[in-house]
């Protein structure tokens, strides 16, 4: 074998460590938060807290493959990633991911206000340290608690434009708190097997695959009504009460194909195939609906 | 072999930390012309 981890790691490599796909939902998130926003910061301002948002979701990315790297290598789906492959050594991935974290923290502090570095602070370290070291690797609730890291984005956008928080920002945290259950678990139906190799107590390994799919159901339905939420509070108009009554419709509607569905095996799960595809896109679809409703139709 | 693929790995990651520093500095100088713009 050649020693890979002793030349310096490939940018390419670096650049995996950051999750880029999982960042490119946060930015999202976070860049809607700041645009649904009643004021907006200077363009200089905001591209900078965006970016900081970026930048610390990337430092998670980085710190969860440093702390997983065992686990990363016993699943088919992570096996290739730069630590597990070898590409890397691990004490640069910590360097890096402490190092990114911080400057990401600083900088939106000095750009846009300590009230949304704070929160970036808190969102890093509750990924770290509640999602990835203490919860994932011993409760099945993993997800639902560890949820909230991801739901930080929206929240931290608003605060970055407005050095507050209000109701709104709120509802969306609770709705991508809720949204998340139901779309790992709707994953970890059908790579269950990587899961229970890797020792890693997710919702199917541990209480079963129709214990699962009934919780995918139930978790679907507050998600839902959080989602709709903000139009009959009077924070959003109808363009995003109509457009989000309908897209949760089909969600509902496919996490209910989900706990009709008996398969054990993989190749039979269409439903949840189906499912964790349409919950990426539903994210997308709600908070951009939320955007335009406040740009465009209010 | 290893060596040349070492030099060649330093060098990029050379030019881009060089091409990430020179948007640092562009965007602290944005970041200065909008704060004073805010009055903070």
């Amino acid at each position: 074998m050649t020693d890979t981890a002793a030349l310096p790691a490939d940018w390419r490599d670096i650049l995996a460590l950051t999750k880029p796909r999982v960042m490119s939902l946060v930015v999202f998130t976070g860049l809607c938060g700041m645009l649904a926003a009643p004021q907006l910061p200077p363009l200089a301002l905001g591209f900078t807290a965006i970016l900081c948002i970026a930048l610390g979701a990337g430092a998670c990315g980085a710190l969860n493959q440093w702390y997983e790297v065992e686990l990363d290598a016993k699943m088919r789906r992570t096996a290739s990633r730069p630590l597990p492959a070898g590409r890397m050594d691990r004490q640069s991935a910590l360097h890096f991911g402490v190092g990114l974290g911080a400057f990401s923290v600083l900088l939106m502090g000095l750009a846009a206000n300590w009230l949304s570095a704070a929160l970036l602070a808190a969102s890093i370290l509750f990924y770290v340290l509640v999602y990835t070291v203490w919860l994932k690797p011993r409760t099945p609730q993993n997800i639902v608690i560890g949820g909230a890291a991801g739901a930080f984005p929206a929240l931290i956008g608003w605060a970055a434009a407005t050095g507050e928080i209000g109701a709104l920002p709120l509802l969306l945290f609770a709705l991508v708190f809720l949204w998340t259950p139901p779309h790992f678990w709707a994953l970890s139906l059908f790579v269950r097997s990587d899961y229970a190799a890797a020792g890693i107590p997710m919702m199917p390994v541990v209480a079963g695959s129709q214990s699962t799919r009934r919780q995918i159901f139930w978790y679907s339905l507050p998600m839902a009504a959080v989602a709709v939420a903000p139009w009959p509070l009077g924070l959003t108009g109808p363009l995003y009460g109509l457009a989000t009554s309908a897209l949760s419709l089909v969600f509902v509607v496919l996490a209910a194909a989900v706990l009709a569905n008996r398969a054990t095996e993989p190749s039979q799960m269409a439903p949840e195939k189906r499912l964790f595809g349409y919950s990426v896109l539903y994210l997308f679809a709600v908070f951009g609906v939320l955007v335009a409703d406040r740009w465009i139709a209010w | 072999m290893q060596e040349e693929e070492v030099v060649r790995r330093q060098r990029e990651r050379a030019r881009i930390m060089a091409w990430l520093l020179g948007a640092f500095v562009v965007l602290l100088f944005f970041i200065t012309l909008a704060k004073i713009g805010l009055g903070t």
